[in-house]
């Protein structure tokens, strides 16, 4: 299996598809149809290839596998260097998972420039499954910050009214973060000789240096992930996307700070992470309890969704920097989860949009009667957002929880807190959309989903609450690689101790 | 041999200027001569012999050499600028056939003008005496003034000539008063000579480097860097297209190399002293470059502060002072020719009614009435910004690890600052193409074939970079390592 770069296809697999629908299909409507199809075919190709990683994918080993290495950029020793972990292989797996169902999320929906559209996202996708396959820290950085460019013309192309601001705000806000990462990644080529990230996490540099490089990291995933007080741009770039737009957003771009995290802060800077934790937890609990209270006045549904996910982050952040093994399995677990659960929830939105042309809570109620099949549907992803047991919404939290208690059990009781809120948002927000009084005509006269939405919801029904009775299917690969990085940190905690 | 001693020298390293030069001054026989016959094919008779230049070049300059008593120096460091400069050159006249001849401009002098400027520029990057370095740089301006003004009919055209040609003799006395405090006090103008006395001459007479002060604010209004960028958006908004696109490729170029030669060849022992100055010139361009620019609606203004703040960013790579420095200030400035030769492609593709347009909303549309040239200018924008994966971003990458490398740590701070709100006016020229509604459709079909060419060229190498960024960073390696021997 060594030779065969499957980590490369899969990363350049949808560009290929991209190309081809730019040179081969035409700009009309027949050409329309096949760049759907082909996009389509594309991004189900690479699923495939993911799950053909996954089955090969030796759970037991802790260290990067399917490795590849080409020299690139030779005068400054950067090469071409990809490997999956347990830890990154979830991620490959969700973003090849998610890129089909927006896919057929956008396939009615979008009108305009169908090839462009499938051009843009294919091509995003080749950056997404980039990102978590990089192990050069400049590749990482080439990947990483290449998929703001589809993301900023899908939101601005086909995105709703306010769309210009917010993919300025979009771009111009996860670049300036972004750039401070870039220099971090010079000091520590400066101070390392090298970005490869397998030896940069192997040897931290010194504590004394970490501090700022550290903070530098911060300012780049803290804007994507994102945290409290710089996530104001997420709700904007939520309302104004397009509903797969809001779907791979939520549901990889915003993993992508997570995985930052796991990758360059924790392992790199265990030290620093250690002393500016408690910055974190208490970030995370603002995000948790703040953005909840905020969601909670929403009128607007998928601003109140993306308020939500600022939540949810809080409690990805939370469990990442206990630095403990619950902790982090329960923050990969709850971003994994999110993943699924907030993409179908803006998948939910977008059905009843694409019906009535409208976000407006107050436009909806009592349409339970005519879409039950909606409603049920609808009704299991806001219980997994809630964190309902049986759901994969409820192993994240709880695990992350658990990480909490070990370290600071105020911390953990104010996240906990954060539950019940979670649970008042979506619940005032179901009750006001799906029943109550059958207030307006339209609203009630709008068909249950039909064949096509409803395969997408039901799948990812599906996997949510497989997820949730079944946890050990993701955990059991995945811990062999969270243990040896709660070791590599813990070790370095006494080893500091011990140096006086 | 012996009887004529002061003529004791070798010719071939000079083989390409003299070649050049002989060509213009044909060029202006035959133009002269054989009047409208001649205007069609003296374009084509330019590119060959600057493709003849770019020959001998190769063949001749790369090996070290000092000719002409002291006054000429070839080497990789040379060489390579040398072979930028003819590319550059070469893709300006490509981009300005068709457009001369759509002005109503195409005189056969036109061309003249730019082989003497670009022999101008080519000596000056092989100057190693002020004297020569100063009229190697003069032959360069006035050929300049001309061209800014070439467009005899239009008052704007004028007026930028004017104020080129007003300011650039400023600039060019502040030079010369410069040039003529240090030879006062070190009593040489050869930079051999100049090394060797200020590594004497401790401390260094402040005179000395009160001239050098002077030199630089002379070099720094040929980059327009800021404070001395006043003309530069004027300049490139009246001059005609064609001669804004040279000007935004080549002459800073050659200003550049210029300046990083004297900096670390007769300068180097005063490292401590200019890296304040250029640290100061970097900070203020980057920052008119990002400022200046948003409020700009004419695009060829807009390409005038982006190449304010892009020299800032190569003024971080000089103030480095190293050797990864000069390598990330070459490979970033081949970048940025080879970037803005394709965006000005686009702008010559700007016409309305067989009339030429500039405001940045007459593109409003493109990417529906044209995807392939709107396509291409999203991709040049988002590589001027910095945006990975495209070529502009390895420049700025080098550029940044040169600073880190230095410990500037606040200039490298300030640069990716400053590139965020650059940022901002390049996604602009993308909202505008793509995100906008057409309220007048441009014409069709306006570029010729050599600028079809060079546009793709340009997009292609934007694009392709990533996929071989060693093969242009080797070369530009050994041109750094030409400019710091030893150290």
């Amino acid at each position: 299996m060594i030779s065969f770069p499957i980590l490369t296809i899969l990363t350049f697999l949808p560009l290929v598809g991209a190309l081809v629908i730019l040179l081969f299909l035409r700009n009309d409507e027949t050409g329309a149809g096949s760049a759907r199809s082909m996009a389509l075919v594309t991004s189900l190709m690479t699923l495939a290839g993911a799950l053909i990683l996954m089955l090969v994918f030796d759970p037991a080993n802790p260290d990067f596998q399917f490795k590849e290495k080409m020299i690139w950029l030779a005068p400054l020793g950067i090469a071409y260097h990809l490997g999956v972990d347990g830890i990154s292989l979830y991620f490959v797996l969700l973003t090849a998972l998610l890129v089909p169902i927006c896919i057929i999320a956008s396939w009615r929906s979008v009108e305009t420039r169908v090839r462009e559209y499938m051009i843009a996202f294919l091509v995003l996708e080749t950056f997404m499954i980039g990102t978590f396959c990089a192990l050069d820290a400049i590749l990482f950085y080439v990947f990483f910050e290449g998929g703001l460019i589809p993301m900023f013309l899908i939101i601005g192309i086909w995105g709703g009214k306010r769309r210009v601001y917010s993919a300025y705000k979009f771009f111009l806000y996860t670049f300036l973060g972004s750039v401070f990462m870039l220099l971090a990644l010079m000091v520590l080529y400066m101070q390392a000789g090298t970005t490869d990230m397998t030896v940069l996490m192997a040897n931290p540099v010194a504590p004394s240096i970490q501090t700022w490089l550290w903070w530098a990291m911060f300012a780049s995933f803290a804007v994507k992930m994102p945290m409290w007080p710089v996530h104001t741009w997420l709700p904007d770039a939520h309302v104004e996307a397009p509903t797969a737009g809001s779907v791979i957003l939520a549901g990889v771009l915003l993993k992508m700070g997570g995985y930052g995290f796991l990758r360059f802060s924790l392992p790199m800077f265990p030290e620093a992470s250690a002393a500016f934790a408690p910055v974190v937890f208490w970030l995370s609990v603002i995000a948790i309890i703040y953005t909840s209270l905020v969601a909670l006045v929403q009128e607007d549904m998928k601003k109140l969704i993306a308020y939500s996910s600022v939540a949810h982050m809080g409690f990805v952040t939370l469990g990442l920097f206990t630095a403990t093994l619950e902790g982090i399995s329960g923050a990969i677990f709850q971003m994994i989860s999110h993943g699924l659960i907030s993409g179908a929830l803006f998948l939910c939105v977008g059905v009843v949009y694409d019906r009535l042309h409208t976000r407006d809570i107050a436009r909806y109620g009592g349409i339970v009667k005519n879409m039950p099949r909606f409603a049920t549907l609808f009704m299991l992803f806001m219980l997994g957002s809630v964190g309902l047991p049986g759901t994969s919404g409820f192993v994240g939290e709880f695990l992350t929880l658990l990480g909490a208690y070990q370290v600071d059990t105020l911390i953990a009781a104010l996240a906990a807190s954060g539950m019940v809120l979670g649970a008042a948002y979506m619940l005032v927000l179901y009750r006001r959309v799906i029943f109550g009084p059958p207030a307006h005509a339209d609203a009630t006269a709008m068909p249950d989903v039909d064949g096509r939405e409803f395969a997408v919801l039901a799948l990812l029904a599906a996997l949510v609450l497989w997820l949730g009775v079944f946890p050990g299917m993701i955990t059991r690969s995945m811990t062999p690689s969270v243990e040896k990085l709660v070791t590599h940190i813990t070790q370095h905690h006494s080893e500091q101790e011990q140096a006086p | 041999m012996s009887e004529f001693g002061f003529l004791d020298f070798n010719l071939v390293p000079l083989l390409p200027e003299v070649f050049l030069a002989l060509s213009a001054m044909g060029f202006l026989l035959i133009g002269v001569s054989f009047g409208d016959e001649a205007r069609r094919v003296i374009p084509w008779y330019a590119l060959l012999a600057l493709l003849m230049t770019g020959v001998l070049v190769s063949q001749v300059s790369f090996d070290d050499a000092i000719v002409l008593g002291g006054m000429f120096k070839a080497d990789a460091y040379s060489g390579f600028v040398k072979l930028l400069i003819i590319g550059g050159v070469m893709a300006t006249l490509g981009l300005s056939m068709r457009y001369l001849e759509q002005e109503h401009i195409d005189q056969m002098e036109f061309y003249v003008l730019v082989l003497l400027a670009s022999v101008g520029m080519m000596f000056m990057v092989s100057a190693v005496n002020l004297l020569s370095l100063y009229m190697a740089l003069e032959l360069q301006s006035l050929s300049l003034y001309v061209l800014a003004a070439f467009n005899r009919q239009s008052p704007r055209a004028a007026e930028a000539g004017v104020k080129y040609f007003a300011l650039g003799g400023l600039a060019s006395g502040m030079m010369l008063f410069g040039i003529s405090l240090i030879y006062g006090f070190t009593g040489s103008l050869d930079f051999g000579t100049l090394t060797a006395s200020m590594m004497v001459m401790q401390p260094v007479p402040f005179a000395v480097i009160f001239g050098l002060v002077f030199l630089l604010a002379g070099l720094a209004f040929k980059l327009s860097a800021a404070p001395f960028h006043m003309w530069t958006p004027d300049v490139y908004e009246g001059a005609p297209t064609a001669v804004t696109a040279l000007f935004a490729m080549v002459p800073k170029l050659a200003a550049l190399a210029l300046l990083m030669r004297i900096l670390f060849e007769p300068f180097a022992y005063l490292v401590p002293q200019w890296e304040q100055i250029i640290i100061f010139l970097a900070v203020m361009s980057m920052i008119v470059g990002a400022f200046g620019a948003i409020a700009q609606s004419n695009i060829k203004r807009l390409i005038a502060y982006s190449s304010i703040g892009h020299i800032g960013y190569a003024l971080i790579g000089v103030a480095a002072a190293s050797e990864g420095g000069i390598n990330a200030v070459l490979l970033h400035m081949l970048i940025y020719m080879a970037m803005t030769a394709g965006t000005f492609a686009v702008i010559m593709a700007m016409r309305r009614g067989g009339r030429s347009v500039e405001r940045i909303d007459d593109l409003a549309g493109l990417s529906r009435s044209q995807p392939i040239l709107a396509y291409a200018l999203g991709i040049l924008m988002f590589s001027m910004a910095g945006v990975p994966p495209f070529a502009g971003f390895f420049g700025k990458l080098m550029i940044f690890q040169a600073a880190i490398g230095a410990e500037l740590y606040a200039l490298a701070i300030f640069g990716v600052v400053a590139s965020v709100v650059a940022a901002y006016y390049y996604l602009r020229i993308v909202k505008v193409m793509f995100f906008d509604e057409a309220v007048l459709m441009l014409d069709l079909n306006v570029l010729s074939g050599p600028q079809r060419f060079i546009l793709a060229c340009s997009v292609a190498f934007v694009l392709f970079f990533i996929l071989s960024p060693s093969a242009f960073i080797d070369s530009t390696q050994l041109a750094a390592a030409a400019l710091f021997p030893g150290r």
